[in-house]
């Protein structure tokens, strides 16, 4: 843990060099900077407004991709690139970074924390850095539970509760960055069995599992499904915009910064490294608070000004502190991890909510008139519809993991991703059919 | 030996190909070349090559293997074949009332009935979900009258309810210019022979329409099959489409199941391309007349008239209720878990044209453009196809229809990948100016053009054309002056289908779109439709998409309409004189 603290320091040290050379400091801005970016209209408006007013003569252009999308277009671009990259998810800058897609700035951080919530905000290597923190939770639609007699969620385990069967939304981790970080926080902080457990258990109480980010907040929006596992600000913003919706961090949460990054060989350097500045600057992080916008500063100071009822993770040092987040462990098994929520989940939603509602149905039973073979059965099923075919150590295989990276033809691996990917369908399909039937059994059970 | 053999051969080719047609056939052939066949094969490519870079099939084989594809495939094939058949039942009535009967608003049904097309993405998917959906208007009514709810957004059936009424102006539209293309002498030549009635209709003039069927009909099957937006709404990943964009957009460009998926797509929609055109080989469904200017049209019985009404309203309702969501949504304040909008403001119109005007104008300049290459694209391929011998002419209409079956994902990529670094003369990117995207735009929706372009086609008798070439006009000057006005109808049909869904592409915009101020509409609504804030203003652009569209299929019937009465005045006059 200590050398990355190192090197970051290192960097600053640097980056605060070449701040006082007055040459890189005070040159001329381009004309233009050119900026990829996840994040919506409404939150890359305001800034672009009040940096080109703060920089007149610099005009802001917005790229709006989502952030796989993003970080492809940047790797196929690569001769004539864009400035920045500005998104959420850490884990696609570390893709970047790693393929040396990104530029090392000099940017001075004084005044912002090394670590917020545990996590380090910035690049250790000064290749990225963080502008704003986001946690996930759960947000739900208050008109919504109010219809349907539900009660508020607190917790993850909440979620697996039969009240809220068909009710509860999520968008998969192989479609969104920030769903893949809930999914791994959650496997990091309850461990991977019993992680993968809550999981599926609340699986079983899945109405959708969207292929967007924004399709989980826009449907709690709109009432289409009642709760909805997100990132912080998308619960916050429909909030602050109106909707009859409220968000609540579960203790299982990490703080993740959102990023930004100059791209190896932007073309306005100047002018992108003056943006970076601004955001990290007390200015640019009042404009989180913007109600359209609503993320977490990095600057203690910024929360002085804040709506009552605001998260502040610089005084309430639960947020976030329970997980401690590792990004090695995370990073290895990435693109095996969402293969196999696809697998299990995704694409098997349907077999497994009709088991779970077997499930369901069979404790309801049970609760009236218990005995003892029904509660074997049960408890066989449960075990059936809570366990993945994959344990912890797999994932941690290389030649395992391995098969789903980007083949590289000097890495040994176990099999091609086709082949586990069948292997686990099988699994799935037929661990789910097993489980209904024993459920169905034990509710017969006399 | 072998130059005796050549020579004949070559004989042959000049006696059959004249200079002209070959100098349209190779420019048609380099466009499609450029911008299709090269930048897809790039990317395709990536299906047949191991991690070392040789060729194999392995990955083919692992499709194969692999239950959830297959599982996959099979739901496509069921889903899109089912659609085809709803969609005709919504279609059919619909093009016969519009092509046989004096009705009171035709022309009302003429363009409604193309706006279904025009379903803006993300903002059409959200209005479907708030009107339909299990929590949508008209679940929340049924819910509070009689405690029922519908699931018609739920799994398969849900995605054959959406495409019907989405894809189904496809039929309508081909069905009623290939009806009212119909010589009325064919019909009275039925009367004279003593067919009335469903008779006349069920033995003249339905086979002869049958050209412009098909054509509808392989579109819906096939866009079904290709489509991802509705799956993915309707978050349906056990379907081909979804499967091969999941895999590219989440596993990564690298990954070669998600170009298996593409080359297996793309096989499957050629395959039902040629399965219509065989279904009607050996057929001639040209006639020669062109005199009456189509089929009589009848006046309707006062029961006529009461079926027809009770049909065109609910099905009118039906298809325009997701449009009237888009509307509600870009007038509402807030609007959650209700059946209407909690207030209604003006707000986000002004909002939109505030921040944005250049999406609507970038919108009618590209899409037009597209539209109109598309429509010369499409009569020259046409023409070429069906009226003369050139060799290879077959392959230019499959390479051209092929683009249908081209995710545009795959040939945004691809686009990407090859022009990338050519450079313009500002130093921008040929892949990202957006002359690139008018290119990409014509690409995409050139298979309708020239579906349209080759059902007008196969309606005009050859001995017009030979008339005129026998009183001394050229080729080039005959299919100017002669063929061409002959299919106005049709090519102003196919003109508003490539303009109208242009105007709503999103999958190869959002890879080529670089800049704001080059974007079109679909691209705005797209960013818009990210945030909870942006949903009002991301729906009235929606609603400024669907009406700009609307007033262009508008103009372009009254166009097609004006020529019709002009042909059936210039006969009348004949027959005078």
């Amino acid at each position: 843990m200590l050398s990355p603290v190192l090197s970051r320091r290192a960097m600053l040290a640097a980056g605060g060099a070449a701040a006082l050379l007055p040459g890189v400091a005070r040159a001329q801005l381009e004309q233009r900077v050119v900026v990829v970016t996840s994040f919506s209209r409404d939150v890359t408006t305001p800034f672009a407004t009040a940096f080109e007013k703060a920089h007149p003569g610099t005009k802001v252009e917005i790229q709006n991709r989502n952030t796989n999308a993003a970080v492809a277009f940047i790797r196929e671009t690569r001769s004539s690139p864009p400035d920045l990259m500005w998104a959420s998810a850490p884990d696609a800058f570390e893709v970047l970074k790693q393929g040396s897609l990104l530029a090392k700035p000099a940017i001075d951080t004084s005044g912002i924390p090394e670590r917020i919530g545990g996590q380090p905000t910035n690049d250790p290597d000064g290749r990225y850095f963080g502008f704003a923190v986001s946690g996930y939770g759960i947000m739900y639609n208050t008109r919504y539970l109010r219809a349907n007699r539900l009660p508020e969620p607190k917790e993850w385990a909440d979620l697996t509760k039969p009240v809220y069967q068909g009710h509860v939304g999520i968008s998969a981790p192989s479609r969104s960055g920030t769903t893949h970080l809930t999914v791994e926080t959650i496997l990091q902080g309850e461990g991977w069995a019993k992680g993968w457990a809550q999981l599926l258990e609340m699986a079983g109480n899945f109405a959708q599992v969207s292929d967007r980010s924004f399709g989980v907040p826009d449907a709690v929006n709109s009432g289409q499904y009642g709760l909805g596992i997100v990132i912080d600000f998308f619960g916050l913003s429909a909030k602050a915009s109106g909707f009859p919706v409220e968000f609540v961090y579960p203790s299982v949460t990490t703080l993740v910064p959102a990023n930004i990054a100059m791209i190896e060989g932007a073309r306005n350097p100047n002018a992108a490294q003056a943006f970076i500045r601004f955001l990290l600057s007390p200015e640019g992080q009042q404009i989180l608070l913007d109600p359209k916008v609503m993320r977490l500063p990095v600057r203690a100071e910024t929360y002085a000004r804040a709506p009552a009822g605001f998260p502040n993770p610089f005084t309430n040092p639960s947020l976030g502190a329970r997980v401690s987040f590792d990004n090695d462990v995370s990073e290895l098994r990435y693109e095996l991890l969402n293969s196999l929520f696809d697998r299990v989940i995704t694409f098997r939603l349907k077999e497994l909510v009709e088991a779970w509602k077997a499930v369901r149905a069979a404790e309801a039973q049970l609760a009236k008139s218990s005995t003892a073979e029904g509660q074997r059965l049960l408890a066989e099923a449960r075990a059936k519809l809570t366990t993945v075919p994959v344990t912890e150590a797999q994932a941690a295989d290389r030649a395992i993991a391995g098969a789903f990276r980007a083949a590289k033809p000097d890495q040994p691996s176990a099999g091609r991703q086709a082949q586990f990917e069948e292997e686990w369908d099988r699994a799935a399909v037929a661990g789910y059919a097993e489980g209904k039937r024993l459920a169905e059994q034990a509710q017969r059970a006399r | 030996m072998s130059a005796a053999i050549a020579r004949p051969r070559r004989a042959r080719l000049r006696v059959e190909a004249s200079l002209s047609q070959v100098v349209a056939a190779l420019l048609v052939a380099a466009f499609l070349l450029a911008f299709l066949l090269v930048p897809v094969g790039r990317v395709i490519l990536t299906a047949f090559l191991d991690p070392a870079g040789g060729f194999t099939l392995v990955h083919f084989a692992d499709f194969f293997r692999t239950s959830l594809f297959l599982e996959s495939f099979w739901n496509s094939l069921y889903v899109a074949g089912l659609s085809v058949v709803f969609a005709s039942v919504l279609a059919v009535p619909l093009a016969v009332i519009l092509a046989r009967y004096r009705f009171p608003g035709r022309a009302l049904i003429a363009t409604l009935g193309v706006l279904p097309l025009v379903m803006p993405p993300f903002v059409g998917a959200v209005a479907m979900q708030l009107i339909f959906g299990r929590n949508g208007t008209v679940n929340l009514l049924l819910m509070d009258w009689f405690d029922l709810r519908l699931d018609l957004m739920e799994g398969l059936n849900g995605v054959i309810f959406v495409q019907s009424l989405h894809y189904f102006p496809f039929i309508l539209m081909n069905l009623a210019a290939s009806l009212s293309n119909i010589d009325v002498a064919m019909e009275e030549a039925g009367q004279n022979l003593g067919a009335r009635g469903l008779t006349l209709l069920r033995t003249i003039v339905l086979p002869l329409s049958l050209p412009g069927y098909l054509a509808g009909a392989s579109l819906v099957f096939v866009k079904v099959f290709d489509d991802l937006a509705t799956p993915l709404l309707l978050n349906v990943t056990n379907m081909l489409a979804p499967q091969a964009y999941l895999r590219v957009t989440s596993v990564g460009l690298a990954d070669p199941m998600g170009y298996v998926i593409s080359v297996i797509l793309i096989a499957v929609s050629l395959a039902a391309m040629v399965g219509s055109g065989l279904l009607l080989r050996g057929r001639d469904y040209a006639t020669a007349q062109r005199g009456g200017g189509g089929l009589s049209q009848r006046r309707m019985t006062g029961q006529g008239k009461l079926l027809a009404w009770l049909f065109v309203v609910p099905v009118l309702f039906l298809v325009l209720a997701p449009h009237l969501g888009i509307l509600l949504l870009s007038l509402a304040t807030i609007w959650s878990f209700s059946p209407l909008p909690d207030a209604f403001t003006l707000a986000h119109y002004g909002t939109v044209l505030r921040e944005t005007p250049q999406f609507l104008t970038n919108t009618l300049l590209f899409c037009g453009i597209a539209a109109l290459i598309d429509v010369v694209l499409g009569v020259v391929i046409a023409w070429l196809v069906h009226r003369t011998k050139l060799p290879g002419r077959a392959l230019l209409d499959l390479a051209a229809m092929s683009a249908l079956a081209v995710p545009g994902l795959v040939l945004g990529i691809g686009i990407l990948r090859t022009y990338f670094d050519t450079r313009l003369p500002g130093g921008d990117s040929l892949a990202t100016w957006w002359g690139m995207l008018i290119i990409v735009l014509a690409i995409r929706r050139l298979p309708y053009a020239l579906r349209g372009a080759t059902a007008a086609l196969r309606q005009v008798h050859r001995s017009l054309e030979e008339a005129a070439e026998n009183v001394g006009a050229g080729k080039a000057a005959t299919l100017a002056r002669i063929t061409v006005p002959l299919m106005a109808g049709g090519l102003a049909a196919a003109f508003v289908t490539s303009f109208a869904t242009a105007a709503v592409e999103l999958s190869a915009t959002l890879v080529l779109v670089t800049r704001d101020v080059d974007a079109p509409l679909s691209y705005g609504i797209y960013i818009y439709m990210q945030s909870a804030a942006g949903r009002g203003p991301g729906a009235a652009l929606g609603v400024i998409a669907v009406l700009a569209v609307a007033l262009c299929t508008w103009a372009a019937h009254a166009v097609a309409e004006r020529e019709r009465s002009r042909r059936a005045r210039t006969s009348e006059a004949q027959e005078a004189a």
